[in-house]
């Protein structure tokens, strides 16, 4: 019995609804400039003006967090975007058609899922060179796609000899079109949950290798980066690094739940 | 012991394969290196010296292989950064991200074990959710937060230890552990979550099959059945698992290095990043790839001790 919404589904939903608004909104107008200086008191604990303080340079936190996490949503978007396209393009193929290029590419994909994505995303950071927002989101979308090859690999080899596609195929229609209109919509079910942990991971190795100042670097913006920044305050304002913290914690959660609801429905438990 | 060997041959192979990819690739963009290194003091003539002295003028696959016999003999060029020998410069970083590493795994196994145990048996009811939605929580805080959280709690409120200032494992190595405790803490914590978390699911899974009903129709106690029977078939997933756990963990310290300003390869690999450094940077990546591979390889031969099934090559 497949149900159509489930606890964890609706909370996901409505938590990335609440911060896909507020992010949105960042795009358009924070409280007070990100980066303008003497905003109110200096090292200024939350309150009512500064909802999540100020740092030492007066700066406003949720205005600065606002536009991180629209800097950070954008790069995952994208790195996940980059991804899925590749790896569904090759798994598409090579589960398709099969045969030789197959073989060979998904022993190359084997290997490359073995290594940690953030180790294989400095390797081509550091081919690309450092402190660029699309060098990051090509290191990291070209990182993605091996495992987005191996998923829908599996998911559009299953389907070849699915009798709708084959009535397709005896019907004339081409390989191109039986691979977008009879089966992609068809995988969606495997895909849609791997896009979920897709944007978590990005989201995350982003984070990291800002924080390690090898990413994003000022004058973009990056929650990754903003931490690093909040670690040497943190004695007198450790509540930039707990907002900026609690943002990456919450976005990552919200979109986790989601891809948990997706995973339950499919497998038809609550 | 068959397997064993051609289990080591695929290694050798792997890592051969990966560091020609890497001594090419870097090759490639790192252009000329003595000009680097000599920046604007460069004559033709000192160019000529340093590279003679580097040994860049010599053709590229002689280059390679002594690049390659350098992992055993200690030569692996000069950092052009740090003006030192790239060997002298990670062979100490080397052992203090392999203590932090082995910690955090140690810490991983010990606790989600148990863990994974309890929160198998109790499936359904009203806090099933909860403890999902919970693990989930785990899962998003990234390491760096946790290491943060923990270096102002521990370190700055608390007196444990003092961040940033690393003690050298040599002289107080006591100090050095405790410190690095807690970075492995930081490593360990959204990792236990996700083991957690696998082996819930796989122990479910197994739980599901015909022989387990059966043991338990015949009067056995349900926990000796989980301990005895359904752990045992369920641990080649968690052996395969736990690899993975293992290679994610020396990528994960990378940034947990940074947090706790603890000096092993990541934070130099890190430096040597921003710094082009590159024959540093290309000596680390062999490494932490060779950990990568290695544990795979330990992953398929426990895989294969526990389950004399997968044995490659053996009668089917």
């Amino acid at each position: 019995m497949k149900q159509k919404w489930n606890g964890f589904l609706k909370a996901g939903l409505f938590l990335t609804a609440v911060l896909a608004a507020l992010v949105a909104l960042g795009f358009f107008w924070t409280p007070y400039d990100p980066s303008a200086m003497s905003t109110g008191p200096k090292l200024d604990a939350p309150s009512l003006q500064h909802w999540m303080g100020t740092d030492q340079f007066g700066r406003d936190i949720f205005s600065r967090v606002l536009q991180g996490a629209g800097a950070t949503s954008f790069i995952a978007l994208c790195t996940v975007a980059t991804g899925a396209a590749g790896g569904v393009a090759v798994g598409a193929l090579t589960g398709y058609f099969g045969g030789l290029a197959d073989e060979v590419l998904m022993r190359i994909n084997d290997a490359l899922t073995a290594f940690p994505s953030i180790l294989l995303a400095l390797v081509v950071i550091s081919i690309l060179g450092p402190g660029n927002k699309y060098n990051v989101i090509i290191a990291l979308g070209l990182v993605f796609i091996p495992s987005f090859a191996r998923i829908s690999r599996t998911a559009f080899a299953a389907l070849r000899d699915v009798n709708y596609v084959k009535s397709a195929r005896l019907m004339g229609a081409g390989n191109g079109r039986i691979l977008l209109v009879h089966m992609l919509p068809n995988t969606m079910s495997v895909l849609l949950p791997a896009v979920t942990i897709g944007f978590n991971n990005a989201v995350l190795a982003e984070a990291s290798m800002s924080f390690l100042g090898i990413g994003v670097k000022p004058p973009d913006a990056s929650l990754g980066y903003m931490l690093s920044e909040a670690q040497g305050m943190l004695l007198g304002a450790p509540w930039y690094a707990v907002s900026v913290g609690i943002t990456i914690v919450l976005l990552v959660f919200s979109v986790g739940l989601i891809g948990e609801g997706l995973l339950r429905r499919d497998k038809g438990v609550g | 012991m068959k397997y064993a060997l051609r289990r080591l041959a695929m290694l050798l192979a792997t890592m051969l394969l990966v560091s020609l990819f890497t001594f090419v690739a870097f090759e490639l963009i790192s252009g000329d290196t003595a000009s680097t290194m000599l920046g604007t003091e460069a004559t033709p003539e000192r160019l000529e010296a340093l590279r003679e002295e580097l040994g860049l003028n010599r053709p590229l696959p002689v280059r390679y292989v002594e690049w390659l016999a350098g992992f055993f003999t200690g030569n692996l060029g000069v950092s052009t950064s740090y003006r030192q020998p790239v060997w002298d410069l990670i062979a100490p970083k080397v052992l203090v991200t392999l203590y932090l590493s082995l910690m955090s795994f140690t810490l991983i196994v010990a606790v989600s074990i148990p863990l994974g145990l309890w929160s198998a048996g109790r499936t359904g009811g009203p806090l099933d959710g909860l403890r999902t939605a919970f693990n989930q929580l785990c899962m998003a805080v990234p390491s760096f937060f946790t290491g943060i959280l923990l270096s102002w709690g521990f370190g700055l409120v608390l007196k444990r230890f003092v961040p940033g200032e690393f003690p050298d494992p040599s002289v107080n190595l006591s100090g050095a552990l405790r410190y690095l405790f807690f970075a492995a803490a930081a490593l360990a914590i959204p990792r236990i979550a996700m083991t957690v978390r696998m082996l819930r699911s796989t122990i479910q899974a197994e739980m599901q099959k015909d022989y387990v009903r059966t043991a338990i129709s015949r009067g056995n106690d349900r926990n000796a059945v989980l301990r005895r029977h359904v752990l045992k078939n369920a641990l080649t997933p968690i052996a395969a698992f736990l690899s993975q756990t293992l290679a994610e963990i020396v990528a994960g310290s990378i940034v947990v290095e940074q947090v706790f300003a603890i000096p092993g390869l990541g934070r130099i690999l890190v430096a040597s990043i921003s710094n082009r450094d590159y024959p540093t940077v290309q000596a680390i990546v062999v490494i932490l790839a060779f950990w990568v591979v290695l544990a795979g390889m330990l992953a398929d031969l426990v895989s294969q001790w526990i389950d004399p099934r997968l044995r490659l090559g053996g009668a089917a």
